[in-house]
């Protein structure tokens, strides 16, 4: 069985800090990690790699530093990483990326067969959710989206059975290989890198694959001038005019509580009533 | 900035909404985004169309009726078995095929689960743009185009995306952003039914089962009307009593910050903000809360937001319409015990 994970680099966002005069974003200094929800689907691809053997290849389209992304997945217990990179990439929105990740998964399914792919939910830099099922469709293959679970997996059947969570409930769904998973977050928790895997990270050669490598001749299909999507506009949310108006500075807890009552009663007559704080 | 477009997509004319339909329940968001695309088709001086897919032609025949109370002006209806259950594969076809047949320039979907799925994989099968999880649309005078506007970042940026030389220009906006508009009992519309072409030996995926979730467990957060959330500065997870205690008087649900679904003081799914859900109730009572831009997103819609906060500084007091200064673990047992007595005293005069 041969899994792709594809994850994507992205700077730790609970440390990006928003420049308070020039509005723009600093990136300076903040570190760069596997996007959180990447983890999951490598930890999935991982436990199947367990049980069913075969082997894990994980898959980033990004600047050349991405290659320390790959680095981490090796020491997880990858089998081997390629590194997407051409500066003929840069810009792409959705539907360029998952043009470019599908066809190199098209180019490396051309040496060993692949079963399955894996992404993750989202990203937490640009957050759309669409990079999965675009991958999917343009190898169609059978798109499985929010999977908390992989009930069975039938290599000889080729059928895979999965939980994935829809509005309101769980739907368990069954159906054929080769699939693509997006894994649901908290679904799993990744393992330590064992020693070895940590070894073999440090020594490891990263192939990096430009354009021409992956197989793609039609640059009008990636990078900006593939994307049907341009930004337009970045901007700062404005500001609410009027600040809150302060209740029962100069009084006790029970005394504010009351004077927040009152104004509710006075100042929002339909709520109060809502609430039962005062009768029609 | 003016754009000459290529006649071949000059004809996609009118906007849709793509009415979601899970289990014989239409989900809210598709009437928020028929109240919000009735305002751009008016501005286009175009019709609104309602996408409904599903199992079975009454079901469907009930929504398109309401569709037409909220705004549109024809529905667009297919109605097949295999639609019963949401898969990507039937009813991404369903899709594209109407859109490649009646050519709308705008399609909406919801930014839920379902709507993702299937609005990523119609994108890509049309090879369109598609916008992410938008919190506003407006229309490009200049052009006609479509303006979609998402915060990133987690909101500490917007950013306004179009899509330019491509039709449809597709976008999924978040539940709860967009007003519920009034429905106007007396407006009706056109259907147009059309037939999937497929069978279900076509189709490899199967829906074994489908587990609801638990109604009492799931939290209700996005619809509540009212809403009591805590934040870090309630201190320690038993702090967070005296929030379930407040809430179990006003009949609310309970919500809170980032740090604190991830700390486990609260369930995931009752984070309010960029990253949990957006709420938009009549009363949100903020105890312990910063106000940081990314929860902020996620609630400054209430019709009224109490906040309590010992830093007269925090930045929630910007936007909250009531602050109040002070340790929140002696605010919040106050206002419960004011509340209980009002209530009983009103209860016996009613
Ligand atoms: C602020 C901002 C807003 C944007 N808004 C939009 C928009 O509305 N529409 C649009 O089409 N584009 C948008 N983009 C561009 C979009 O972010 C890029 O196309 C990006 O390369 C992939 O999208 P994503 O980060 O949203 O990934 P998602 O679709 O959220 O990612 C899902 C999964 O796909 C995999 N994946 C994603 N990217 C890669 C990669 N480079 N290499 C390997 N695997 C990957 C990962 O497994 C990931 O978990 C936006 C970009 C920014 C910075
Ligand atoms: C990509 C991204 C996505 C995010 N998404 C979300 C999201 O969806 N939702 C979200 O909430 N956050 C989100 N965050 C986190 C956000 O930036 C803030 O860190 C978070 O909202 C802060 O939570 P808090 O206000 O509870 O805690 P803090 O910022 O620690 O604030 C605690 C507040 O409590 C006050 N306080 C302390 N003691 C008391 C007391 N005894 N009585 C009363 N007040 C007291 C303090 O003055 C302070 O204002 C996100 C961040 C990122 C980077």
């Amino acid at each position: 069985m041969h899994i792709v994970v594809c994850i994507k680099q992205v700077p730790d966002s609970a440390q990006i800090r928003v420049h308070p005069v020039t509005n723009t974003i600093m990136r300076q200094g903040v570190p760069a990690i596997i996007n959180p929800f990447d983890v999951f689907a490598i930890e999935e691809a991982l436990r199947l790699k367990d049980r069913f053997g075969g082997r894990i290849t994980v898959l980033t389209m990004g600047p050349p530093q991405a290659e320390d992304a790959l680095r981490k997945a090796i020491a997880y217990g990858a089998d081997d990483v390629i590194l997407l990179t051409d500066r003929a990439f840069a810009g792409a929105d959705t539907l360029a990326t998952s043009f470019a990740l599908a066809q190199t998964i098209r180019k490396i399914a051309e040496e060993h067969p692949v079963d399955l792919v894996f992404t993750g939910k989202q990203t937490i830099d640009g957050d759309t959710a669409q990079v999965g099922p675009g991958i999917a469709k343009r190898l169609g293959l059978q798109l499985l989206t929010y999977v908390s679970a992989i009930d069975s997996l039938d290599l000889e059947e080729r059928s895979i059975t999965v939980q994935r969570r829809s509005e309101g409930g769980v739907q368990v769904i069954r159906t054929r290989l080769p699939a693509l998973i997006t894994m649901l977050e908290g679904s799993n928790q990744i393992r330590f890198a064992g020693m070895d895997d940590m070894f073999r990270s440090a020594r490891f050669e990263v192939p990096k694959w430009n354009k021409e490598r992956a197989g793609i001749e039609d640059v009008s299909k990636i990078g900006l001038k593939g994307s049907p999507t341009v930004v337009s506009k970045i901007f700062t949310p404005r500001p609410r005019a009027v600040r809150a108006q302060m209740i029962g500075a100069d009084l006790d807890a029970s005394g504010t509580a009351n004077a927040v009552l009152d104004t509710l009663s006075s100042q929002h007559l339909r709520l109060a009533q809502e609430l039962g704080l005062i009768t029609a | 900035k003016r754009l000459e477009l290529d006649p071949r997509l000059a004809a996609y004319k009118g906007i849709w909404v793509f009415v979601e339909m899970e289990r014989g329940q239409v989900h809210q968001v598709s009437w928020e985004l028929l109240g919000e695309g009735r305002k751009l088709a008016d501005i286009l001086h175009v019709e609104l169309g309602a996408v409904i897919l599903g199992g079975s032609s009454d079901a469907l025949g009930g929504a398109a009726r309401s569709a037409f109370t909220y705004g549109a002006d024809v529905a667009y209806i297919v109605a097949d078995p295999i639609l019963a259950d949401y898969r990507n594969e039937p009813y991404t076809k369903a899709m594209t095929d109407l859109v490649n047949r009646y050519q709308p320039e705008i399609l909406l979907l919801g930014a839920t689960t379902l709507g993702r799925d299937l609005a990523g994989s119609v994108a890509t099968t049309l090879l369109t743009g598609l916008t992410a999880d938008c919190t506003e649309l407006a229309i490009d005078p200049d052009n006609r185009g479509l303006l979609a506007t998402r915060p990133t970042f987690g909101g500490s940026l917007l950013c306004t995306i179009q899509t330019l030389n491509y039709r449809p220009q597709m976008a999924t906006i978040r539940p709860r952003v967009m007003a519920m508009p009034d429905a106007v009992p007396e407006r009706s519309g056109r259907i147009v039914a059309e037939n999937l072409q497929m069978r279900e030996d076509d189709i490899i995926a199967k829906v074994l089962t489908f587990i609801p979730d638990d109604a009492q467990e799931q939290a209700q957060l996005a619809y509540a009307d009212i809403i009591v959330a805590g934040g870090r500065g309630l201190g320690k997870a038993e702090n967070f009593r005296l929030i379930w205690d407040l809430a179990a008087v006003l009949g609310a649900e309970v919500g809170g910050s980032r740090p604190v679904t991830h700390a486990g003081w609260l369930p995931a799914d009752r984070q309010v903000g960029q990253s949990g859900k957006t709420v938009r109730p009549k009363l949100y009572i903020a105890a312990g809360i910063s106000g940081a831009i990314q929860h902020r997103v996620g609630m400054e819609a209430s019709d009224v937001i109490i906040a309590i906060n010992n830093d007269p500084n925090a930045p929630i007091f910007d936007f909250a319409t009531y602050g109040i200064v002070g340790d929140a673990v002696q605010i919040l047992p106050a206002l419960t015990d004011a509340l209980r007595s009002r209530l009983a005293v009103n209860r016996r005069a009613g």
